[in-house]
């Protein structure tokens, strides 16, 4: 690549020519200057050919550089789909061009353009599937043609943050309008935040030319120096604002952050995206946007070509002559869509410099040589879209497309507000806005720099009005300074011989379009799913509008009566990274956490919490055996910080227990636990957990580790309804809690200090006491989850690592060790206790699961009674039965079914070996006719294998309780 | 190159002769009436006109055909569910949709991709096996596998232990496939309207005319038509649709949003469902990652979309699939879930006895389209569910006799 020289200043505002940078495109070196992006720099380089189009691999190059188009879309190493016109340069930076097949110069794909009659719109529902078994052949083809840049799958996951932001007014769009509205607003007080995409602010002022002799950048620069000048503004450049989202929630992606932007008010001043004009061959490299010529000269110092013809519809297309001429480039002609060439000072001005200009001319044919524009075959216009016999061939490389814009109003679109077609003045136009949402400047149809800040200051008057903040000084915008300048031309001329693109991001055309319709996809949403048409990557941005008008031409209705395709979030550029941010997934430690490290836990996963499976790492079922053996034999310490704790104080705390339990509470003395099971509206069961009654109107409730929050969640729920007379406190948080179980567990907690009588009259099963142990105040719940004589001891969570210390030290002697969930799961499993959610599924209800005796008759009201009386007049189809495998062999698992004959009758809930019995246990849902205690059962194994077992009667282990009533 | 191309090319044949039917005017009575011209509606009025020889049929739409969820879901099918009722029913939804692109004359694209739900807990393992072992035994594949098995199906997941929720295990539906969304609701859309059914596009019922416990006629923005019999298949909408017809759903609607990335070559075969991490992806043939999660947390009849649902699942994503940071969203949408209380969906008869409904769909419908749409017109034809959907019945919620699909649903809800 050879460096070309840049243009000298004023060309070049945003570069810094003291500061060259180097960089590499598709293997070669070039280099730039430090305000260039990638796209620019390449322009600069000479080097104009940057991708190959999705389908036919045509060349192209750049259109709007401003981010509207993908044809600038590159690789940049591991980083898939980066425009090189939004892309800053930086030293050493890497791409490649994408979508290439062999190089990018000689594209061997490009064969396929060759087979384009035989691909027409939607063909691919229209073959590869007769006869059956084809398509899997060709979707491996399709899917290897598809997709645009290369994700590395070893890619490590890169660093991202977000932040938030909050202001008054946030502007969207630091061009003259919105510059001038985010002075007005921050004048009447408001703080206000500008964002602008473009590296450099300005918007229009930095490029665009409107005077003969104008000086745009210098009104830029003032208003720039306003706005650093005023400390209630700022202004992000090079951000994307991402969508708009309920109540000014607004998404700004800048650099690896995600700004999530809160504002009162929104002025939205985006511009406009340069209208597209259709004609054979309008996508060659060359061929763009008279705006993106200019961005190039002005912003860059870059001359976009050395022999132009402009196609203009607007008056802007003059002022890009006038650019080009000065640049130095040879304006072969100006052609002017409309019927008369305007009688204004820039037309004067590009007459006089000798520049032809024709009016009601088109292009009707760019001509393609070597990857690039080489000439246009031009044509009189004479009618809508229709145009005479082509004439004249005009030697160019670069054509300048300047037919108006249409407003950039994405948005506009995604706060609900609404674009249409004017029929009157030929143009798109903002139709409608939301509340405290405000457009000003060319986004809302203004058309020059004195009427776009008028209605900017307006606009951010409006803006700061909204959130709160007036100045008696309201501006005003006159009527004529908004006018639209005539109608606009219509800008589609399809060709016979097609390569007339509407969509280039598809490769679609306009008989594409036609196609579809007359196939009966008539109506907008329905074409663009058909077509694909605004589909790929610029989302339609550049399409759309042809899309519309040529749906219209075909259905013979009127481009506003066609309608528009839903716009959405987001705007362009927006990372999986900068969404996802650092990730952070919180997790629940309980306050003992550390000790289980130290004690070499295995942990798991248990709703948000981690929880101790096993202490030690290795030979774990062995470790499992000896924490049940010791529970069993002498004393374990179990960490059950994890359960749900629920206060419920208040008068009506025993009514409030009576109706969102199953169980009886009313009579329920202080003092005392009782289990609590929870059932929802349909009788299902829901949770499970005590209730220990400290005082008459004061219960502490226990609920399991997963559904804590939900039980939490529901009580409250319930209580919204019920009014009664309760305070919920959700304590979880508050109190550390272990179970210190086996027939030696009163011995060690003997050894502690406090003041809890420990005798067995005094502290008996199903007990609560309240008072110090080892200088810690405690609730101790005497319970009986595993089956043992065992406390449960609840300390302010500050205390948890120190009652955990303390029962070890005095466990010592009596051999005590600590066990996890594993360990637990086999005890309770000996004693025939459910686990909510294991042994119960969605649709268990009480009876099924063998807790009817958790039921209490007498309560005229609970939630689900109603529900289960209807229930319980049906026959029971389950029931939830304990069993022992009586086959040798491997042991079923979890979830295996259960067969009578070749029919499903049931399946195994929990299953283990218990060291206790020394044989193979579980829980089982059977039909009521194999409940019976001794029947058979067959259980299909891993492997389709027949297990064979036995129904038992539960609990299997201590069946008089005897042991936790110690 | 496939000779019907070729014909097109050659210009023996028309590229597209008209897919979908011409609008015509509406009559004043047809013999059903089909609310909602979406997948399951379209597919009912097909199977009435060629299995039941029942061609004098309206599809009514308020918008466009395959506008609502047919059009917005994300494409997956499988048969991996948890009730015995429910397999039977998506299995033959499946068998259907292997044929259906020869039969509707279409191609629809049947990507048999597999499909993986990954496990991170012990509890999901659980379920999983408990899924595994009913498939299995009604002949669906379907396998519980571990760490080994996934990287050799997915080498780009992160198996590592040393993240927040490691995968632990996984179900494996090695058929389940990706089906082209639209081209199904164009392909009934298309089979239908030439055996004669009339598609009235941009017609939204606005009432019913009831005497005696059934419906007599329908109120459309575009006039009243007559009716014989009434087919309701209208998704997110369908409580409001029964409310114009005197009867309530147990049914909560809330939104449903996914989102699609710009297209990147392919590097993801099989469809990736993390339940415990509520998300779940695959790549379509375009390239684009399609990506969608749970349910919004809140009952709404609006499909907007936010910004906290797209911050949510890509954290997840990039915990699955950790490469994938740099890759860009290009657009998000949004459906509505009709959700009934025990995540299976609603068919059959009414409170009105001229009147049909399909609904409850949730998160699972489009899989469902094909063998929804043809016993639903067996039902409306024969005025009697045909025993597939027997157990799908409106009246199971009035005696609580519920079906228990919630651990089947893709991610938690």
């Amino acid at each position: 690549m050879s460096a070309r020289e840049r243009l000298p200043l004023p060309f070049g505002i945003a570069i810094d020519r003291s500061r060259p940078l180097g960089y590499s495109f598709d293997g070669r070196s070039g280099s730039g200057y430090a305000g260039d992006t990638l796209a620019s720099a390449l322009a600069g380089d000479g080097v104009w050919l940057l991708s190959r189009s999705f389908k036919y691999h045509r060349p192209r190059g750049l259109f709007s550089l401003a981010g509207h188009d993908a044809n600038t879309m590159v690789q940049v190493e591991d980083e898939p789909n980066v425009l090189a016109d939004r892309l800053v340069l930086r030293e050493g930076l890497t791409a490649t061009p994408l979508n290439g097949t062999g190089t990018l110069t000689r594209d061997r794909a490009r064969i396929l353009e060759r087979l384009h009659r035989f691909m027409p719109v939607g063909f691919y529902y229209h073959a590869f599937f007769r006869p059956a078994g084809t398509w899997p052949r060709w979707e491996k083809l399709i899917r290897a043609m598809g997709g645009l840049g290369t994700v590395n799958t070893g890619q490590k996951h890169g660093y991202y943050d977000k932040a938030y932001a909050f202001c008054d007014v946030c502007v969207i769009g630091a061009g003259p309008a919105g510059l001038s509205a985010a002075l007005e607003a921050a004048a009447a007080g408001a703080e206000v935040i500008i964002i602008d995409d473009q590296a450099l602010p300005g918007g229009a002022l930095s490029f665009a030319r409107e005077e003969v002799d104008g000086d745009a950048d210098a009104l830029r620069r003032s208003l720039l120096s306003q706005i650093e000048a005023q400390p209630s503004i700022t202004l992000w450049s090079g951000a994307i604002c991402q969508g708009w989202f309920t109540d000014h929630w607004l998404p700004v992606t800048r650099g690896d952050r995600l700004y999530k932007v809160r504002a009162a008010a929104v002025v939205i001043a985006t511009g406009t995206i340069g209208q597209q004009v259709v004609f054979r061959n309008n996508d060659l490299p060359g061929i763009m946007l008279g705006s993106a010529a200019q961005r190039l000269m002005r912003l860059y110092g870059v001359r976009p070509g050395t022999r132009a013809v402009i196609l203009a519809a607007d008056e802007a297309g003059y002022g890009v002559a006038l650019d080009l001429i000065d640049a130095g480039v040879e304006v072969a002609a100006l052609l002017d869509l409309r019927t008369e060439v305007p009688a204004s000072p820039l037309a004067a001005a590009v007459r006089e410099r000798g520049v032809p200009v024709r009016p009601r001319m088109a292009v009707a044919e760019a001509v393609e040589g070597r990857n690039h524009l080489s000439a246009v075959r031009i044509a009189p216009v004479v009618g809508e879209g229709t145009l005479g016999t082509a004439g004249e061939t005009i030697a160019c490389d670069l054509l300048c497309l300047s037919a108006g814009g249409v407003p950039n109003a994405a948005l506009v679109c995604h706060a609900g507000g609404s674009v249409r077609h004017d029929a009157v003045s030929g143009r798109f136009v903002v139709a409608s806005t939301p509340p405290d949402l405000f457009v000003a400047g060319s986004v809302a149809g203004t058309e020059s720099f004195a009427a776009a800040m008028a209605g900017g200051r307006r606009a951010g008057w409006q803006a700061a009005r909204a959130a709160g903040f007036s100045n008696p000084h309201e501006p005003q915008v006159e009527p004529a300074m908004v006018a639209p300048a005539g109608p606009m031309p219509w800008p589609i001329f399809p060709h016979p011989k097609g390569k007339d693109f509407v969509d280039y991001d598809e490769d679609l055309t306009v008989s594409h379009v036609r196609d579809a319709v007359a196939a009966g996809f008539d109506s907008v949403e329905l074409l663009k799913r058909y077509s694909t048409a605004g589909m790929g990557p610029s989302q339609g941005r550049i399409t759309n509008p042809v899309l519309y008008r040529l749906l219209a031409q075909a259905t013979g209705q009127s481009v506003e009566a066609v309608g528009s395709v839903t716009v959405r979030p987001p705007i362009g550029q927006e990372k999986i990274g900068h969404l996802a941010g650092r990730g952070f997934d919180p997790v629940r430690l309980s306050p003992i956490h550390h000790r289980h490290q130290e004690l070499g836990a295995t942990m798991m996963v248990a709703g948000t919490w981690l929880r101790p499976a096993v202490y030690g790492e290795g030979g774990q079922e062995a470790s499992i055996r000896d924490e049940v053996r010791a529970v069993r034999n002498g004393v374990g310490l179990i960490d059950v910080s994890t359960l749900g704790k629920i206060e419920v104080r208040g008068p009506d705390a025993a009514a409030f227990l009576e109706r969102i339990y199953t169980f009886a509470f009313a009579a329920q003395p202080v003092g005392r636990v009782r289990y609590a099971l929870m059932t929802d509206e349909v009788g299902n069961v829901m949770d499970d957990g005590v209730a220990a009654r400290l005082h008459a109107h004061h219960f502490y409730v226990t609920a399991t580790t997963g559904g804590a929050d939900g039980v939490y969640r529901f009580m409250q729920w319930c209580n919204a309804q019920w009014r009664l007379a309760v305070d919920i406190a959700n304590v979880t948080a508050a109190y550390a809690a272990v179970n210190i179980a086996g027939p030696r567990a009163r011995a060690v907690l003997a050894r502690l200090e406090g003041d809890l009588d420990l005798a067995p009259e005094a502290f008996p099963y199903m007990a609560v006491r309240e008072g110090m142990l080892a200088g810690m105040p405690v609730r101790a719940l005497r319970v009986g989850f595993v089956g043992e004589l065992g406390y449960e001891l609840h300390v302010p969570s500050s205390c948890g690592e120190a009652i955990w210390d303390r029962l070890l030290a005095a466990g010592q002697s009596e051999g005590i060790r600590p066990f996890g969930v594993e360990a637990q799961r086999i005890l309770r499993l000996e004693k025939g206790h459910v686990i909510i959610g294991q042994d119960t599924d969605g649709l268990s209800t009480p009876g099924e699961a063998g807790l009817g005796w958790a039921l209490s008759k007498k309560k005229p009201f609970f939630v689900g009674k109603a529900a289960l009386e209807l229930r319980q007049r049906r026959a029971m189809n389950r029931v939830l039965v304990g069993f022992v495998q009586t086959s040798t062999g491997p042991q079923p698992l979890e979830n295996h079914l259960i067969f009578a004959g070749s029919e499903v009758a049931g399946r195994v809930t929990s299953v283990a070996f218990s060291p206790s019995l020394e044989r193979v246990i579980g829980l089982a849902y059977v039909p009521p006719a194999l409940a019976e205690t001794g029947t058979a059962l067959t259980i299909k194994g891993t492997g389709g294998r027949l297990i064979a077992a036995e129904v038992s009667k539960t609990p299997f282990y201590d069946p008089e309780n005897r042991r936790q009533e110690m | 190159m496939p000779l019907r191309l070729l014909r097109f090319g050659l210009g023996l044949a028309r590229p597209d002769t008209r897919i979908l039917p011409l609008p015509q005017e509406l009559k004043p009575h047809y013999d059903v009436v089909i609310v909602g011209g979406g997948g399951h509606g379209l597919a009912a009025a097909y199977y009435l006109a060629r299995q039941h020889g029942i061609t004098n049929v309206a599809v009514l739409d308020k918008g466009y055909i395959g506008g609502g969820n047919t059009g917005r879901n994300t494409a997956i099918v499988r048969s991996n569910y948890l009730t015995d009722d429910g397999v039977r029913f998506y299995a033959e939804s499946m068998r259907l949709y292997q044929t259906l692109s020869d039969e509707l004359d279409i191609n629809l694209m049947y990507s048999q991709r597999g499909h993986l739900t990954l496990a991170h807990t012990d509890a999901s393992i659980r379920t999983m096996r408990w899924r595994a072992e009913v498939n299995k035994h009604l002949g669906v594949a379907s396998e519980l596998i571990g760490p080994d098995e996934i990287a050799r199906i997915c080498p780009q997941l992160n198996l590592s232990r040393a993240v927040r929720y490691p995968i632990l295990g996984a179900l494996s539906h090695p058929v389940g496939a990706t089906v082209r969304h639209d081209a199904v609701a164009w392909g009934y859309a298309r089979a239908a309207g030439r055996l004669g059914v009339a598609i009235h596009q941009g017609t939204e019922v606005v009432g019913f005319a009831i005497e005696g416990g059934r419906i007599t006629a329908v109120e459309t923005t575009r006039g009243r038509i007559g009716c014989g019999k009434v087919l309701i298949a209208v998704a997110g909408r369908s409580s409001l649709v029964c409310d114009m017809a005197g009867f309530r759903l147990p049914i909560r609607t809330v939104p449903l949003q996914a989102c699609v990335s710009q297209p990147v070559k392919r590097f993801l075969d099989p469809i990736i469902v993390s339940g415990s991490l509520h998300c779940y992806i695959w790549q379509s043939q375009r390239g684009e990652l399609v990506m969608g999660g749970a349910t919004d947390p809140y009952p709404l009849y609006s499909t907007r979309s936010t910004l906290d649902f797209k911050e949510g699942l890509m954290a997840h994503m990039l915990e699955l699939l950790p490469f994938l940071g740099e890759v860009k969203i290009m657009r998000q949408w949004a459906g509505l879930s009709d959700m009934t209380p025990d995540f299976a969906p609603v068919m059959g008869k009414t409170p009105l006895s001229n009147c049909y409904l399909t609904a409850g769909w949730g998160t699972w419908g489009f899989k469902a389209t094909p063998a929804s749409g043809k016993a639903m017109a067996a039902c409306v034809a024969d005025d009697r569910p045909p025993e597939l959907i027997a157990p799908f019945r409106l009246d199971r919620f009035r005696e609580l006799d519920q079906l228990g699909e919630a651990g089947a649903a893709s991610v938690g809800h």
